[in-house]
């Protein structure tokens, strides 16, 4: 755990610049485990660099904060799925979380639900599914991608149940504020700094998730479990509540998820979420948490949703590229890292 | 005494791992005839002599799920899974359809063969590249079949360039919509699979290192088996089969749907294997228990269409069925049942016996 340390003044941007490559350099000497964050860093440096290069139009207002609002929900997926991987398991259930929550949801608030109690309902099912899936791994011993994959499924089919076509939400429903954008700078013609609450509720999760992980004993429970299950428990931390926590926790993010994307695209479908889990992965995974567990940053888990994001304009961008090869390529970055981890761990042994 | 004989011997059909599967079998089938008394019923076409019925659908139904669930069957014996068999199957499918739709004179047997042939080859070459990431680079195999899955369904989509191509081919539909002697081929097709593939694994001694691999992958290497070579095969054999199951699926349309062919089939693969009481944990594996956890599956498909759900809802049912077998094979339900079979054995007189019965499965 201490080994972490070296990791925090990274995103001490205000440090010296030598300073802060000096520190740099020691981080990775003493803890190879820091690289895939770091080249993730390096990646999106990279990709702004050369979308400006190549497209132009990147390092603008518009283009970083709609980076930031249409990415909101899978950053905030990213999060829940580093606590759980943190740990050793994985949710494959998220993407299906997000179907039904948003499919309920926008079928009860159309039906005249007090909007405010939609919500919360809408958060509510994806801690109960993320409860179910704790429960099953914790308790009944199954394998957590066994039990997240059967909740994956519950999800969907669920959804498919309460409705198989594209559910409109009401204009006028208030659930839409979360979507709705509002001007920080107001730039040259289209060119403004926009936020939306949506986008908020993710760098406000980000922080409280890195406040949680890194500075209360309920965090450094997690990184314990990750890197060993039965030292945590012969050190009497509390395993099973911490377990079944990152479930509930990857849950409700998902539910909270669920929400910020409906607002923003304003309908909701059963096949919505198709796939996240593995965006939510590759995120996780390009941002430098382990597959196995114990090691991990979660500010890095936002930077790989954003690569993600970036990846997907820079494809939009380029026109030349099918948008068929998008799951090629999420599939090949998440290899490539994959692997990088692998010759990393294979080093430190 | 004879009683008693009787009585062990029902207990021990009991324990059969796949009997309660072909109780639940039963009780579908069951619950159709009382919605409709003649579901049962088996017609013959008078013009052709072919048997016509739900039950015939069942078994044609059961046939791609029957390939997946004996590839998926190796591959959890060894401890890994393979979450890639449905967009193996929608490669298969879609490589298939765009070669017939290339193909002049799709009508001969040479071409189709050719077709099912090259699906075949992509099918092995995507279990290579499984078998390769698990075996050789060492990932889990879930994360690596996990980005099969997802990149696979990308792969199909390139093939047709986004299309759901369509082909014609007579000899291409025989082997998913014909018949022999009165019964659907495909069926045949994937009994003879089996048998084979439960030839080579049970009369050499594969079998016997797979699950050796499952158990304990340390010390079956001290015991002289290379894992890698095992491992390998064994993902290959899986995306051979996953091949063999896209071949039967899109044969009866003659369409490669790229986002529906195969969609969710891994876990009607995960659950036959699971239905036929093979343990996720590896280390066994038994193809009779697939066979009836794949008859299962296409039963539980056939009756939640007949009873009038819809059929983009099955996967809830499925994940329920999945949930409850695997609560029934954990540690804790078992010693719940234990403790509440225990009062009445001890009031019994047959005291002595009550130890050797209270042992798990």
């Amino acid at each position: 755990m201490t080994i972490l340390k070296p990791l925090a003044p990274q995103s001490n941007v205000t440090a010296e610049t030598e300073n802060l490559w000096q520190r740099i350099s020691r981080a990775v000497t003493t803890n190879p485990s820091v690289l895939p964050t770091m080249a993730a860093v390096l990646i999106f440096v990279g990709m702004i660099v050369y979308g400006e290069i190549a497209y132009g139009r990147i390092l603008q207002y518009n283009t970083i904060s709609n980076l930031l609002i249409n990415n909101a929900h899978l950053i905030i997926l990213a999060i829940g799925m580093t606590f759980v991987i943190m740990t050793g398991g994985i949710d494959l259930s998220v993407g299906s979380v997000i179907a039904l929550s948003s499919v309920a949801g926008v079928m009860l608030a159309n039906s005249g639900w007090n909007p405010y109690v939609v919500i919360l309902l809408m958060v509510g099912i994806g801690t109960l599914m993320g409860l179910t899936s704790g429960i099953l791994i914790q308790y009944f011993n199954v394998q957590p991608f066994i039990a997240t994959l059967a909740m994956m499924f519950l999800g969907r089919g669920l959804a498919s149940l309460l409705s198989t076509v594209p559910e409109r939400l009401a204009d006028e429903s208030p659930i839409r504020w979360f979507g709705s954008q509002f001007k920080v700078i107001d730039g040259e013609k289209v060119n403004d700094l926009v936020l939306t609450p949506g986008g908020v509720i993710a760098v406000v999760v980000l922080l409280l998730a890195f406040f949680v992980l890194h500075r209360t004993r309920t965090g450094r429970t997690v990184y314990a479990i990750g890197g060993s299950e039965s030292s945590s428990i012969l050190m009497g931390l509390p395993v099973t509540r911490t377990k079944l926590l990152v479930y509930v926790i990857s849950g409700t993010l998902a539910g909270i998820a669920a929400v910020v994307y409906t607002s923003r695209l304003g309908s909701a479908q059963n096949i919505t979420g198709i796939g996240w889990e593995l965006d939510a992965i590759a995120a996780t995974v390009i941002g430098g948490t382990l597959l196995t567990g114990g090691y991990g940053f979660v500010l890095g888990s936002g930077i790989g949703a954003l690569v993600l994001g970036l990846m997907n304009v820079l494809i939009t961008r380029d026109g030349g590229i099918r948008p068929e090869m998008t799951t090629i390529i999420t599939g090949s970055i998440l290899l490539a890292f994959v692997l990088l981890q692998r010759i990393v761990t294979k080093k430190r042994e | 005494m004879s009683t008693q004989s009787n009585t062990a011997r029902v207990r021990e059909l009991i324990r059969t791992p796949f009997f309660w599967g072909i109780v639940a079998i039963l009780a579908l089938l069951a619950l159709n005839v009382i919605k409709d008394p003649s579901y049962l019923a088996l017609t013959i076409n008078e013009t052709n002599g072919n048997v016509v019925g739900n039950l015939v659908d069942i078994l044609r139904a059961s046939a791609p799920i029957l390939m997946i669930a004996v590839g998926m069957s190796l591959v959890i014996a060894t401890g890994g899974i393979d979450l890639s068999v449905g967009s193996v199957m929608a490669v298969s499918g879609a490589v298939s359809m765009e070669f017939l739709k290339g193909a002049s004179n799709t009508n001969s047997v040479g071409v189709a063969m050719a077709a099912v042939g090259l699906a075949l080859i992509v099918s092995a070459l995507l279990g290579a590249v499984n078998g390769v990431l698990v075996a050789y680079i060492g990932l889990q195999p879930f994360i690596s079949t996990l980005i099969m899955m997802l990149a696979g369904r990308g792969i199909a989509k390139v093939i047709t360039s986004g299309q759901n191509t369509s082909a014609s081919s007579d000899p291409f539909r025989w082997i998913a919509n014909g018949y022999l002697i009165g019964l659907p081929v495909v069926f045949f097709l994937a009994i003879a699979l089996v048998v084979v593939v439960g030839l080579i694994v049970r009369r050499s001694a594969l079998g016997l290192m797979i699950e050796a691999i499952g158990i304990n992958p340390k010390a079956s290497r001290m015991a002289g088996i290379k894992p890698t070579g095992l491992l390998l095969t064994v993902y290959i054999a899986s995306g051979v089969l996953a091949g063999v199951a896209g071949v039967m699926s899109v044969g009866t349309v003659m369409t490669v749907d790229i986002s529906r062919t195969g969609y969710q089939l891994e876990l009607d693969a995960i659950l036959a294997v699971v239905i036929g009481g093979t343990s996720l944990a590896g280390g066994k594996f038994s193809f009779s228990g697939a066979v009836v956890g794949a008859l299962l599956i296409a039963t539980l498909d056939k009756t939640v269409l007949f009873l009038g759900v819809s059929s983009s809802a099955t996967p809830a049912f499925k994940a329920i069925v999945i949930v409850v077998l695997c609560l029934l094979q954990s540690q804790r339900v078992r010693s719940w049942f234990i403790q509440r079979r225990r009062p009445p054995t001890t009031l019994s007189e047959s005291k002595a016996q009550q130890p050797r019965e209270e042992v798990p499965v």
